[in-house]
């Protein structure tokens, strides 16, 4: 097979991009193998040390924060657990409020539709204060209810899902209906599988976003058992300045390495579904 | 009262699209009824009123001694092929047959048992495992007849379900369809704008025009007494010539011709219908064409040509016959087979 120049061309950009995307994070996970006097007299290393154990199992167990009591691992466990709620929920609520307002001819349903639209405008940051009033007035703070709760609505995946309902024929609905399928059953059976693609792309963005949040957490959790690993990764690097002793950088290193692991685990483990969405179309 | 009874239906459509006119039907059980008509004039919606799934604006059905009017569709026990067959995409066959009976409450064998009959009867038991993308349209339609035929439902409703099909694969399923309702046995509308298929399958017929019915009535009685021009224009292929007369004391004069003493105390403006196979050659002639054109189908000759006034003209002739492009040919209406309509109604008048 003869190769083009176009093809070369093309490949050596795609190969850049991915260069561009892998080094750093490749410089990153073999900085974390070596100790810290190592980086900090030499700088980045491509090639792994002989401290990966150690580095990984500092970051993981060491107790930390003001009252030595909080580990990474905990953090890492919250954050989980506040990305999981807030991308179920998410998924969830989108899709059902999309179902009524594709479904339900009511008069209201796009004025409500614009209303939810508009929202986006108006992002967690913008109202955080009334937010947080609300939250702690019902007592949520330091909770993964609390975490999670003011996060869960969202425009953005109700509009792609609205769009998506859409395109699906009116009459798949009218034959469901002569079957007896009711409005629940027609969610479930029909709606849910046909998007099962839209569902676990939403679920990957919003899972990263909820992953992500840094101001909403930072501002609801006094306890430190409720601290995130993106709360973490601020604190980590604030610690060398109260401390006496040399900078931790190869922790930190480590710390950055194991908090990509749970999006990229959602990822991995998502895509087969993802993929096999966008392969076998369905008519 | 029969098992389905209209009465009185009209549909207006929130655009004030007045989709049905006061129609009143009913079909017997067991009957195939066809719904025929051009696009636009209302069949589908009166299906789709018997099915639930457009309201009805004025009028009552009847379905099995019960007003149905607001009744669910789901609850109402009737099932539809759709013209696009509407089959569930991420279900396999298996799961597209067995859905509804799910909904129901059935339990597991009996669904089993019937989905397989029904897969048998339809010939796509070897497909039960495919989904819909992987079948060709012809399976497609049997699943969609399936998807219908396992529920043992009171009414089957088809609207154009043959449409989609390729000439010849929609000849086989329409001989198909016949059978396996007379197999069945269940009370049937079908819908179609194509006048083959309605004349073919229907035991009795409703030529439905602008939202009312012209005429009801069994296949040949339809062909063979249209009630109105727009009847007469519509069944029969090739499609019955029309020539302007006018009736004076029975007399009807029309092109160069004249016929006497005819049936009707009609004066006035008419149509005078003539189907080109009620026509014969002879030698005292009435009508006297110039072919210009010979389409040899086999078994019959279509001839097409012009009057005098050089109005277009067909006769159909056996197709043993020859007939030269260019030839005048001397023709007689046989059996005194014609068809005259008031010019201004469009009513039979004779
Ligand atoms: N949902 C609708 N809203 C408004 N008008 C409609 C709707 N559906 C059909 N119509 C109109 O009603 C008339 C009859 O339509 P239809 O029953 O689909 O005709 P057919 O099936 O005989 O082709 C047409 O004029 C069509 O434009
Ligand atoms: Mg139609």
């Amino acid at each position: 097979m003869k190769i083009k120049p176009l093809q070369i061309i093309a490949h050596i950009i795609l190969i850049l991009g991915v260069l561009l995307m892998v080094v750093p994070i490749w410089i990153s996970f073999a900085s974390s193998s070596h100790d810290s006097v190592t980086i900090l007299t030499e700088g980045m290393k491509f090639h792994i040390g002989d401290q990966l154990a150690r580095n990984y199992n500092e970051v993981l167990n060491e107790k930390g924060g003001w009252s030595e009591e909080v580990t990474a691992a905990k953090m890492f466990i919250n954050s989980f657990i506040m990305a999981l709620g807030i991308a179920t929920l998410k998924v969830v609520i989108s899709a059902m409020s999309a179902y009524a307002l594709v479904y339900y001819r009511f008069k209201l349903a796009v004025p409500i539709f614009w209303l939810i639209f508009i929202t986006l405008l108006v992002p967690l940051e913008v109202r955080i204060f009334p937010s947080y009033k609300i939250v702690s007035d019902l007592g949520l703070t330091n909770s993964y209810t609390g975490l999670i709760l003011p996060l869960v609505a969202s425009a953005t995946a109700t509009f792609f899902f609205r769009q998506f309902y859409k395109t699906i024929p009116d009459e798949l609905l009218e034959s469901a209906k002569l079957d007896g399928a009711n409005a629940w059953s027609f969610f479930i059976d029909f709606l849910v599988p046909l998007s099962k693609t839209m569902i676990a792309a939403m679920f990957i963005f919003m899972f990263v976003y909820g992953y992500s949040q840094y101001l909403w957490p930072l501002i609801m959790t006094t306890a430190e058992e409720y601290w995130t690993v993106v709360m973490g990764m601020k604190i980590i690097y604030t610690e060398s300045y109260e401390g006496v002793a040399l900078p931790r950088t190869a922790e930190r290193f480590a710390y950055i390495i194991l908090s990509m692991i749970p999006p990229v685990l959602v990822v991995v483990f998502l895509q087969k579904w993802f993929i096999k969405g966008l392969i076998q179309t369905e008519k | 009262m029969s098992f389905l009874d209209l009465k009185n239906v009209t549909k207006i459509y929130p655009n004030g699209t007045k989709a049905v006119h006061e129609t009143s039907l009913s079909v017997d059980e067991g009957e195939f009824m066809v719904f025929v008509g051009p696009s636009g004039c209302g069949k589908s919606t009166l299906l789709r009123m018997v099915a639930g799934l457009e309201d009805i604006t004025e009028g009552d059905i009847n379905l099995d001694g019960k007003l149905i009017n607001e009744v669910d569709p789901s609850e109402r026990d009737v099932a539809m092929v759709f013209q696009n067959y509407a089959l569930y995409p991420h279900m396999n066959v298996y799961n597209n047959l067995a859905y509804g009976l799910k909904n129901r409450g059935i339990d597991k064998e009996t669904i089993e048992q019937k989905v397989n009959d029904a897969a048998k009867l339809l010939q796509i038991s070897d497909y039960l495992q495919r989904k819909p993308s992987m079948l060709s349209g012809g399976q497609r339609q049997r699943v969609a007849m399936g998807r219908a035929i396992v529920r043992n439902p009171k009414i089957f409703l088809f609207d154009e379900p043959l449409s989609n099909l390729d000439a010849k694969l929609r000849i086989q399923m329409r001989l198909e369809i016949k059978k396996l309702q007379q197999k069945v046995g269940v009370t049937s509308i079908f819908v179609t704008h194509d006048q083959v298929e309605a004349m073919t399958l229907a035991d009795r017929l409703a030529v439905i025009n602008n939202g009312i019915i012209e005429q009801l009535g069994t296949p040949i009685e339809i062909y063979d007494n249209p009630k109105s021009l727009f009847v007469a224009g519509f069944i029969g292929s090739p499609q019955m010539n029309f020539l302007d007369g006018n009736i004076k004391n029975k007399t009807l004069s029309a092109e160069s011709f004249e016929i006497k003493d005819i049936d009707s105390d009609f004066e006035g403006e008419v149509k005078l219908g003539i189907r080109p196979e009620h026509l014969s050659q002879s030698e005292n002639s009435l009508i006297n064409l110039k072919v210009d054109l010979v389409e040899q189908l086999g078994s019959d000759n279509l001839v097409y040509g012009q009057l005098k006034d050089k109005k277009d003209f067909c006769y159909r002739c056996p197709g043993n016959l020859t007939i030269e492009k260019g030839a005048d040919l001397s023709l007689n209406i046989e059996n005194n087979k014609y068809y005259i309509f008031d010019k201004s109604t469009g009513k039979r008048v004779n």
